[in-house]
């Protein structure tokens, strides 16, 4: 593997998410607003406490979701689409420096994330624990493995526009069920069931545990650990670098 | 030295076969043309050679070496010009170029003024014209002074300018000891490119060779006119000595060297029984004529 070449695809793909405004109102531009605006309208069901320690370590997850799953899959559904990926495989880019990179690009744009949204999360007034910040990280590489599996799955099987579609509403969706901006006890009990077998409510879950100087629940812990390890052999064997 | 080598090439999608017992080669220097109506075989062809599609018999070659197999080492060799394009609507030729001049470790130099468009650097593909984003992508290809280049419809939908530039291009990766195989169903433009050309016709190479060869053997001489409907074809076919036929109502053709005796034969034939000529026409088929009967038989 060149590591000059994962270089070079990963500055390529930032460049390009950097001119894309949807890309960006994606990743930065709704969490920022649903963090600012949740905590100071106090309109949503987040629990017991301040709606500040429910809702940063939950948007920190949203903002994960967003950048591993929905921002990868609809970059990288429109680069199959247009036949990019097609044209990079008969360069001497390999597929796992193709991989290697989109990995690399996640990284920097969840430090860049959490460069924005933390400072703005204390000056809200969140004032979280930093004794488990390994767990932290821990959790959002399990969070961000799941998520990215599941974007690659989505780029690698269906049609450009059906990626966009396909991406935005399960954000969506996750958004509301996810257990992310929303506490699982208030949603009907249905729901809430299957909403704890989710990846997001399972890292909003523990970032809420360990910021809050608990002890992380073990349920989480394994339904995040099962969608790391269960989703990227399934995005590997369904992926298709080209559309048929 | 063969650079390229398809032998006995074979691939099917499901029951179809779109490449059925395909052989030809590239030397290095050598601008080899493929040519084929839509769906004859030749892109089929060519992502087999660029490493896309694994054959389901017979064997390619490039440079030695297999590209399905040995990738890594085909690909730091070879520039590829798709015919889909592949180029993302948002991105601008400079950062396409600044990629794959990192890919392969290479100057991408003066190869986006080389095709025209340095001004046209900051601009993103989606508004580049068709021809534009053809050169665009015969600059990629060019990137890293490939030994083999595969252009897959380079002139399609290319202005005569524009046209000239890619074929001057092509031209200089020859001299320089390239091989080069480009598709294209565009015969004029096949003949001012290429030396030699294989022409496929449903995933079989049907006649090879170069555009004069092609002419000669693929048509003899032979005599055409126009004249009344319902002559007296095996009259016609004794005198002159070779079949007459009938090819359309009031179009002729006699299978014999158009010489002058035999020309005047015929014109003496038609003034004993009062029939006037019209378009009287002698020698070789032209490429198109030949294309056309090579990829129509059967049909």
């Amino acid at each position: 593997m060149s590591l000059r070449r994962v270089l070079a695809m990963a500055r390529y793909d930032l460049g390009a998410a950097a001119r894309n405004g949807e890309q960006l109102l994606l990743v930065l531009g709704i969490p920022v607003l649903l963090l600012a605006f949740l905590a100071n309208v106090d309109v949503l069901p987040t629990g017991d406490g301040e709606p500040i320690d429910f809702l940063a370590p939950g948007i920190i997850a949203l903002a994960v979701l967003s950048t591993a799953m929905t921002n990868l899959a609809i970059s990288t559904g429109f680069d199959r689409e247009y036949g990019f990926l097609v044209r990079l495989g008969v360069t001497p880019l390999s597929r796992v420096e193709l991989l290697a990179a989109k990995v690399l690009v996640v990284l920097v744009e969840l430090v860049v994330q959490l460069a924005v949204l933390l400072p703005l999360s204390l000056a809200l007034g969140w004032d979280p624990s930093w004794d488990a910040l390994l767990v932290v990280v821990a959790a959002v590489a399990l969070g961000a493995i799941a998520f990215g599996a599941v974007g690659f799955l989505l780029a690698g099987t269906l049609r450009g526009l059906v990626v966009l579609a396909a991406a935005n509403a399960l954000y969506v969706v996750l958004l509301l069920i996810g257990g992310m901006v929303i506490d699982l006890d208030e949603l009907p009990d249905a729901i809430a069931e299957v909403a704890q077998l989710l990846p997001t409510a399972a890292l909003a879950g523990v970032l809420r545990d360990a910021f809050a100087d608990r002890a992380t629940d073990g349920r989480d812990w394994l339904v995040l650990v099962l969608w790391s390890i269960a989703a990227p052999p399934v995005a590997a064997r369904l992926f298709r670098w080209a559309p048929r | 030295m063969v650079a390229v080598e398809v032998s006995e090439l074979v691939v099917r999608y499901g029951s179809l076969v779109a490449v059925d017992g395909t052989s030809f080669t590239c030397g290095a220097g050598e601008v080899v043309a493929l040519l084929g109506v839509n769906g004859a075989g030749k892109t089929t062809t060519m992502s087999v050679l660029e490493g896309l599609r694994r054959p389901d018999g017979g064997s390619v070659s490039v440079l030695g070496l297999d590209p399905w197999t040995e990738r890594a080492r085909v690909t730091a060799q070879q520039g590829v010009m798709l015919q889909d394009g592949g180029l993302p609507p948002a991105a601008r030729a400079d950062d396409l170029m600044r990629l794959y001049g990192s890919l392969h470790r290479a100057e991408t130099g003066d190869l986006l003024e080389a095709v025209g468009l340095t001004e046209r650097r900051r601009t993103p593909v989606r508004r580049l014209s068709g021809g534009e984003r053809q050169r665009l992508s015969l600059a990629l290809a060019l990137v890293g002074r490939p030994k083999v280049l595969f252009l897959d419809e380079p002139t399609s939908g290319v202005d005569v300018a524009g046209r000239a530039t890619i074929r001057e291009l092509i031209a200089e990766r020859r001299a320089a000891g390239g091989a080069v195989i480009v598709t294209t169903h565009e015969l004029d433009e096949a003949r001012k490119t290429a030396d030699r050309l294989v022409i496929i016709d449903r995933g079989r190479v049907v006649a090879a060779g170069t555009a004069d060869e092609l002419e000669r053997e693929a048509a003899p001489d032979r005599l055409r006119f126009a004249a009344a409907s319902g002559l007296d074809v095996v009259a016609l076919s004794d005198l002159l000595g070779g079949h007459a036929s009938e090819i359309a109502p009031g179009e002729y053709e006699v299978a014999v060297a158009p010489t002058p005796p035999t020309v005047a034969a015929l014109t003496a034939w038609l003034a004993e029984r009062d029939i006037p000529l019209g378009d009287l026409r002698a020698g070789r088929q032209g490429l198109e004529e030949v294309f056309l009967r090579l990829t129509s038989e059967e049909r």
